[in-house]
């Protein structure tokens, strides 16, 4: 008899899909989540498309659902660090990082406070910094502090010490659980803007990247919600959307990333809401918005505000008044000009994370660093790390992937 | 019912806010009869805390937990004793201490505090352990349609071991797979298209011991409820089944919306399935193909204007419609801008066939935007890279008979500078995709509320869930829809969308055999019970179930399906006799709690009282996140969590007003098109039923805006405590509810 076990690596939306799912039917499952709070992308974005609707009131529900079903083990700052055997009978090694907190009714707020924020928020893609000791997504899971050990100073040290909801000894932990079956649901990251040299490889004054909105855009975010200029704290009247930064582009990423063309124009909702005044123009080379997603295109461009021109920019560079200047192609109007905007977004694309890295699993990649194989060894891919989707198509990703690893353990 | 409560403070939660041994105290002296355990500890929420717990449950000392301490969104894991253990949280820290306001007299967050923990104790007092409503349920999983999502569909269910019965309409299993030459690439790299391989997949469904496939026949009714249906052929069989998939697809959209690119009036003008259908044949001869994807001409200028009738007014009767309402066809003109995706791809594979034939063929392909979304852009460079497809974007102005039997095309706003005309000997027209839902009821519900999934007009017809994260949720428990009839989508992705079908079917049935909910109260014990003895047969909680879970049995009586409900309590909100209720959530609890508010005879000195009955899915969550982020709110604010704002019953605001309570504010999810009410009606009936409770109010002499609605989503953090101040403001304007102090 197969182990009913089911490993997911990987917590964000499509992993707690798949473990959520899995765990519904009966199955025991392990979720293994390496940063300390589930949710991944989808916990950064500020809205949805098409409905403008929160990403954390679906969060919320999976959570609700994780704290109702003991079949769900959730291992967050945790790895994998092997896996033996064969379908039906793995055995998965996992590292466990420690957090050296109390649990979360301990009230550490004021404490997190006396603790001097220094490091890059990670949460916030470098619009923000953090303290050493921080729960600073919205509505985690879970709800308790993490104390990054390495980031403290002597000072700190001071500060914490015989603080009774601190526990500085804590150690790593190592250990195995056996599972017949393993998703792998690793999702994507965003396509590093070091590499768009001809987009100012993210040395430009008020040249941010898509997700980088969508944390201005929240209200949690760096701005409370705001969606201001890095560089000078002003409010943007001329916004540009330059698409398929890195995507579409055998350079960069040979693949288009799916969400980012209805992403910019969900984004230019939120311009265009706090800013009645404000000029919103997008480069593309194709507006893609497939099935329904039709109907909120064309709610979105009838705004006369909101300007779409075909055609890819060649250059972005610093402008006077830290502005940027884009060089760009109108393909249809077969011209070249310059144009200068307050604000410039790169709609960058989803790039596999396991582009670059390694899973200590026996799976297929492809260059691009999707995973291409492994259902026979009873071995399945979820959500971005097989292809491009946005997240509808990652939930049902995720279901169909617990079928299939339930199929190998019940067979 | 708990007797025996142990109350336990968390210290480490409430310390820094709260003197808990006062609190403690007070608690002694007010239920120390009740409650055999009143414990303070300086950390609660951990391992020691749960054994101490535990330890009390085991000797029997107690039968119930009431917890004050974080919100019972934190530290869930210390806290569940099992079903037999009714555990309360009172949430002392984010909704008492931490959103108390700088400044104000101490002296009030005390009394808050007390409040909160006399409505803690009251509703669990009055909580009951859950016995759950199992009943035997068949496993099997219908399949409704044998095309390629039907097909999967069927195989994943018997994988998962459930026995199946597929239902295929026409003689042959296949659908529409069956009769194209080629799909678009389904795998890895994704750059050629490939045979279908829908032979070998229709003998592995028919190699399958646990499938029955039944074809020639539809759907004539499905009776019942999950766990328990029976599924009627139009060839009269009957099958005991016991969850649903449907797969039934789409059919081509009316030639007709095409005329305008002269489909059905110029020779050579053909749609993609008759392309197909000629490549298949081998009856494809054209040398010069142009594929028009740009169908502006074909379309509408009010495209996306609304076609449905406008909400109801306010004040309009509560209640969906209570006829049985005949079906409506809504096939439009936007079901070919909706397909976009799908031709896009289809027309660089077809484009692909004009080259397989003939080296020297050309094709051409004419577009808007090229819709090759995701992975499949790897299939759409290979197709550029060839020099015998001419990729274009333009606007196809017009379409006429060229000489020669050519077809001619002019073409306008082209990336090529100048406009253009091209003869052709075939032009292929891309196809509108309507789901069958569009067209027809399809499943034939018997159930109340008619035979046709409800409100599909939102989605055009597709049988979709309108939410995001759960593509899987309609308004009907037990039946999961995949592939095009949800959206329209490639096969690749259909593969997927039914094999998630599959497990979203098997679960239901499994849930329904423990006696638990689904989605999204996944695990959920209690099941509305109904006190009939009372019932009028008013027909409100039947007419306002957002899942058509109550039908009328012979005598008119409603006649619940446990396993169709998805316990959000719309019923029992609904109810004006109140016979419905929950093993731990009730009309007579929740108003219990209610009255357990201490309010004080008089507002100028010792401050105004309201209630706030939050949504528990996002206005709750809200709350303790406004608190968490340092914000605060008024100290007179009273907040009591409820399923949704469905299950508010209107004798819960008499309740409070009767009480001297001196506004109702009701925070819930945003309602409209674009919902998110986890049930999805729930707080758009609240609205509605605003009505009723005007009319007890006036009937109790209280003016009606006492009571207020406000639409909050989850997010909304840092406008909620604004929301408070600006009712607390109106009511403060207002002065003291009339009944203060009787």
């Amino acid at each position: 008899m197969p182990n009913t076990s089911v490993l997911v690596v990987g917590g964000g939306f499509s992993g707690i899909t798949a473990a959520l799912e899995a765990a519904e039917l009966g199955h025991e499952v392990y979720l293994v989540e390496k940063t300390p709070f589930l949710g991944g992308r989808v916990a950064q974005l500020n809205k949805y498309f098409p409905k403008l609707c929160p990403p954390s009131c679906g969060l919320e529900i999976q959570f609700q659902r994780i704290k109702k079903n003991k079949n769900v083990k959730v291992f967050t700052l945790a790895e994998l660090v092997s896996v033996s055997g064969q379908k039906g009978d793995y055995t998965a090694k996992i590292r466990i990082r420690p957090r050296h907190t109390a649990p979360g009714s301990a009230d550490l707020s004021e404490l997190a406070g006396e603790l001097p924020a220094r490091a890059d928020n990670a949460f916030e893609l470098g619009l923000a910094k953090r303290g050493p000791l921080h729960l600073d997504m919205p509505f985690a899971f879970p709800a308790r502090y993490v104390l990054e050990k390495d980031e403290l100073r002597a000072a700190d040290l001071e500060t914490l010490e015989d603080n009774e909801f601190i526990d500085l000894e804590e150690t790593e932990k190592e250990i195995e659980v056996c599972v017949g079956s393993i998703v792998v649901a690793t999702g994507w990251k965003p396509y590093d803007v070091t590499r768009l040299t001809n987009l100012g490889a993210g040395a430009l004054d008020n040249c941010i990247t898509n997700m980088q909105l969508e944390r201005l855009a929240s209200p949690c975010g760096p701005t409370g919600g705001q969606i201001l200029r890095p560089s000078d704290g002003a409010a943007p009247k001329r916004v540009a959307f330059v698409q398929c930064a890195g995507s579409r582009d055998e350079n960069h990423l040979n693949f288009c990333s799916y969400i980012c063309c209805m992403a910019s124009l969900k984004q230019a909702t939120y311009v265009r809401e706090q800013y009645p005044d404000a000029q919103v123009t997008i480069f593309y080379i194709d507006l893609r918005t497939p099935d329904r997603y039709q109907k909120f295109r064309a709610r979105v461009l009838a705004d006369e505000n909101i300007r779409t021109v075909k055609g890819k920019v060649a250059a972005a560079a610093q402008g006077e008044g830290g502005q940027v200047v884009l060089t760009v192609e109108d393909a249809v109007a077969g011209t070249k000009s310059h144009e200068t905007f307050d604000l410039v977004v790169l709609a960058t694309g989803m790039q596999p994370t396991l582009s670059g890295e390694r899973l200590p699993i026996d799976v297929p990649v492809d260059e691009d660093g999707f995973i291409v194989g492994g259902e026979d060894k009873g071995i399945f891919a979820a959500g971005c790390a097989k292809k491009p989707l946005d997240v509808m198509k990652s939930a049902q990703s995720g279901t169909g992937a617990a079928m299939k690893a339930i199929e190998t353990v019940r067979r | 019912m708990a007797e025996k409560i142990g109350v336990y403070f968390d210290e480490s939660a409430i310390g820094p806010y709260l003197n808990v041994e006062d609190l403690a105290e007070n608690v002694r002296n007010r239920w120390g009869g009740n409650c055999p355990v009143i414990e303070t500890s300086p950390i609660l929420a951990g391992e020691e805390g749960r054994a101490m717990i535990e330890s009390a449950i085991e000797a029997g000392t107690i039968d119930g937990v009431l917890v004050c301490g974080s919100s019972p969104r934190v530290d869930w894991q210390f806290f569940d004793f099992g079903p037999a253990i009714p555990v309360e949280r009172v949430n002392l820290r984010e909704q008492c201490g931490m959103c108390f306001p700088e400044g104000e007299d101490e002296e009030l967050k005390t009394l808050m505090a007390i409040d909160y923990i006399n409505m803690g104790m009251i509703k669990l007092q009055k909580t009951l352990v859950p016995e759950p409503e199992q009943i035997e349920t068949v496993r099997t999983v219908l399949v409704v349609g044998g095309g390629w999502t039907g097909l999967h569909a069927a195989l994943h269910a018997a994988g998962g071991g459930a026995d199946v019965v597929l239902l295929e309409k026409s003689d042959q299993l296949g659908g529409k797979a069956r009769t194209m030459y080629k799909t678009v690439p389904l795998a890895p790299p994704y750059t050629q298209a490939h045979p279908t391989g829908i032979e070998d997949l229709i003998a592995r469904v028919q190699a399958e011991p646990r499938i029955e496939v039944v074809t020639g026949a539809e759907m004539q009714a499905l009776e019942g409820a999950p766990g328990a249906y029976t599924a009627k052929f139009t060839n009269g069989t009957e099958k005991a089944v016991g969850a649903v998939i449907l797969a039934t697809g789409w059919v081509p959209q009316d030639g007709k919306a095409l005329a305008p690119l002269g489909y059905g009036s110029v020779p050579g003008v053909v749609t993609t399935a008759e392309f197909e259908a000629m490549m298949k044949d081998g009856q494809l001869k054209a040398k010069r193909v142009a594929f028009v994807l740009n169908t502006a001409k074909a379309l509408p200028r009010d495209l996306y204007q609304p076609a449905c009738a406008p909400e109801p007014a306010e004040g309009e009767p509560a209640g969906e419609e209570a006829e049985e309402p005949a079906f409506k066809d809504m096939e439009s003109a936007r079901h070919l801008p909706y397909a976009s995706a799908v031709n896009s791809v289809v027309a660089l594979k077809q484009a692909g066939y004009v080259r397989e034939l003939d080296a020297n063929a050309q094709a051409y392909i004419i577009y808007e935007d090229m819709m090759v979304q995701g992975i499949h852009e790897r299939f759409y460079k290979a197709a550029q890279d060839d020099p015998g497809v001419m990729l274009t974007k333009g606007y196809v102005a017009r379409v006429e008979p060229g000489e020669g039997g050519s077809v001619l095309l002019t073409v306008k706003n082209t990336l090529l500078g100048q406009d253009f005309e091209l003869a052709a000997d075939l032009v292929v027209l891309p196809t509108g995709m309507v789901p069958t839902t569009a067209k027809d009821p399809v499943m034939n519900f018997v159930y109340r509320q008619g035979p046709a999934f409800p409100d599909l007009d939102l989605f055009d017809g597709f049988c979709d869930s309108n939410y995001i994260c759960f593509p899987y949720e309609t308004r009907r428990t037990g039946v999961y829809a995949a592939g095009a009839v949800r959206q329209p989508m490639l096969m690749d992705n259909a593969e997927e969308d039914a094999a998630g079908a599959a497990l979203k079917a098997i679960q239901c049935i499994e849930s329904a055999n423990r006696g638990v909910a689904v989605h999204p109260r996944s695990g959920d014990l209690t099941y509305p019970k109904f006190n009939f003895v009372r019932c009028t047969q008013c027909k409100r909680c039947t007419e306002e179930c957002p899942f058509g879970a109550l039908d009328d049995d012979e005598k008119g009586t409603p006649k619940p399906n446990p396993t169709r409900c998805r316990r959000c309590g719309t019923c029992m909100g609904a109810c004006p006799e109140r016979v419905i209720s929950f093993d731990n959530y009730s009309v007579d609890q929740i108003g219990s709690a209610i009255k357990a508010i201490k309010v004080p005879d008089n507002m100028e000195t010792d401050g105004p009282r309201i209630l706030i009955l939050a949504c528990e899915n996002d206005a709750y969550p809200a709350l303790d996140m406004a608190a968490m982020r340092g914000k605060s709110w008024s100290p007179y604010a009273r907040i009591l969590p409820v399923r949704c704002l469905g299950s508010v019953n209107a004798i819960w605001v008499a309740d409070a007003m009767s009480k001297g309570v001196d506004g109702v504010m009701m925070l819930g999810c945003k309602y409209g098109d674009d919902y998110q009410c986890h049930f999805v009606k729930g707080s758009e009936i609240c609205n509605r039923r605003k009505e009723n409770i005007a009319e007890t109010l006036n009937r109790l002499g209280v003016e009606p805006d006492r009571v207020e609605q406000y639409q909050v989503a989850i997010d909304e953090y840092d406008k909620v405590p604004g929301m408070i101040e600006e009712f607390m403001a109106m009511i403060l304007e207002k002065g003291p509810n009339p009944f203060k102090g009787y």
